[in-house]
């Protein structure tokens, strides 16, 4: 691009800066997985064209499409900054935050592919029913549990403590990880590495006093030995968590509680 | 004024039980309830208080690693050692199992391989097979082939005769 600038220049002298906005601006197709349930029974595949600048993000073309081309477009987005959760689909094959992946980092010559997030039913285009991952988020009590008086300030914790589930406390809850993992596709009915994760983040908090309990319901048919250690997770994870390994330590946990 | 919004906050409790069961929201949660944690569905299977999983899991794992000695001599003693698999024949078993030792050594390959296998197409069939029906019909058969097979070799190994016509 910085050639296309330079031969500009030595031709038609400087360029105005309208104008070399528009010139970095590609041509992109988003091949979009759409259902309408009131429409079809099936869903299909829909390709969008699009003039966009390459620097922006997934989330900002589907954007565009929604506000200049198809507003029946759907899908969950909130806060479109990498913390809320929300827009976690299948691009290209992989899962990832819509607004955490440039168009430029997924080669934008191909159609891009966008698909709902796998595992989940599809309630309309892009969005899923997400209720199986909270119902199974909600099993593993993912919040703190204590007994006693309360303190009268706050729960001191050493910088030690605090580090051993650091990792698990980045979770998001957009469900990248458990839609990627091939167990939770069969029947739905694991756990799934999100919830384990949730767990993970309480069993090894000094502070919390259920982590007997946790462990209890993750040593169940479907809980953390349907882990087959694919993987999935930890490269699908936006956040960088390590979940495999998160996942690992509560199985080792449980055997050394055990023996 | 003040009276009034008293009234109206009056008017509007006494309502809200009977409105509750319809709708999410009433006066007093102004946002919609959050489900007490842990409400299982209807579809949700019982939860299992069993260490079933755990010890299967150890099993692999531990049978995985004795396996890797046990199969790997025997591989090099029947197919490598000593001409090869040329060797082996009625008399070479024959004069093998005259020993405990050998004896001890393919039983405890048989078992541990047979539920080592076992164990790991029981997983597989578990993330695999989709309808409960064909899993539980896969699953019997499994079992069925492993009880076969598990006894079988026993008996065999227990009562070989060198001496059979």
């Amino acid at each position: 691009m910085g050639t296309a600038t330079l031969e500009k220049n030595d031709s038609a002298g400087p360029v105005d800066s309208a104008e070399n906005s528009a010139t970095h601006l590609i041509t992109v197709v988003l091949r979009i997985r759409r259902f309408n349930p009131e429409v079809a029974e099936e869903s299909s595949w829909q390709d969008f064209t699009l003039k966009i600048d390459a620097k922006e993000r997934v989330l900002d073309a589907l954007h565009q499409i929604k506000w200049e081309q198809d507003g029946t477009l759907t899908f969950r987005r909130s806060c479109a900054h990498g913390i809320c959760g929300s827009d976690a689909m299948r691009i290209n094959g992989r899962n990832r935050l819509a607004c955490k992946t440039l168009l430029k980092d997924i080669n934008p010559e191909k159609p891009i592919t966008v698909e709902p997030i796998k595992g989940l039913a599809v309630l309309k285009d892009l969005v899923v029913d997400m209720e199986p991952f909270f119902q199974a988020y909600r099993d593993v009590m993912p919040f703190l549990v204590t007994s006693g008086n309360e303190p009268t300030r706050e729960r001191l914790q050493s910088a030690a403590d605090r580090e051993r589930f650091d990792d698990t406390t980045k979770c998001i809850l957009c469900a990248a990880c458990t839609s990627s993992c091939p167990v939770f596709w069969n029947d739905g009915q694991y756990f799934g590495p999100a919830a384990i994760v949730g767990a993970h983040r309480f069993i090894f908090d000094s502070r919390d006093e259920a982590g007997e309990q946790r462990l209890e319901i993750l040593n169940d048919r479907d809980g953390v030995w349907r882990c087959r250690t694919t993987f999935n997770c930890t490269d699908a994870c936006p956040r960088g968590i390590e979940v495999t390994k998160a996942i690992q330590e509560v199985k080792r946990a449980l055997i050394t509680r055990r023996f | 004024m003040s009276t009034e919004t008293a009234k109206t906050g009056d008017a509007a409790q006494d309502a809200a039980p009977a409105v509750s069961d319809v709708s999410l929201y009433d006066v007093d949660n102004p946002a919609p309830v959050i489900e007490p944690p842990r409400a299982r569905t209807a579809r949700t299977p019982k939860a299992t208080r069993t260490n079933f999983e755990l010890y299967g899991w150890l099993f692999m794992r531990l049978s995985g690693i004795v396996l890797v000695v046990l199969v790997i001599t025997h591989l090099l003693i029947q197919l490598v050692l000593d001409d090869g698999v040329s060797k082996i024949g009625f008399a070479f078993v024959a004069g093998r199992w005259a020993s405990p030792f050998w004896q001890v050594w393919d039983l405890v390959m048989l078992w541990l391989a047979m539920l080592h296998g076992a164990n790991g197409l029981r997983t597989i069939i578990n993330d695999y097979a989709e309808r409960d029906n064909t899993r539980f019909w896969l699953k019997m058969l499994l079992y069925t082939a492993t009880v076969f097979t598990v006894l079988l070799g026993t008996l065999v190994i227990f009562t070989f005769d060198p001496n059979i016509r």
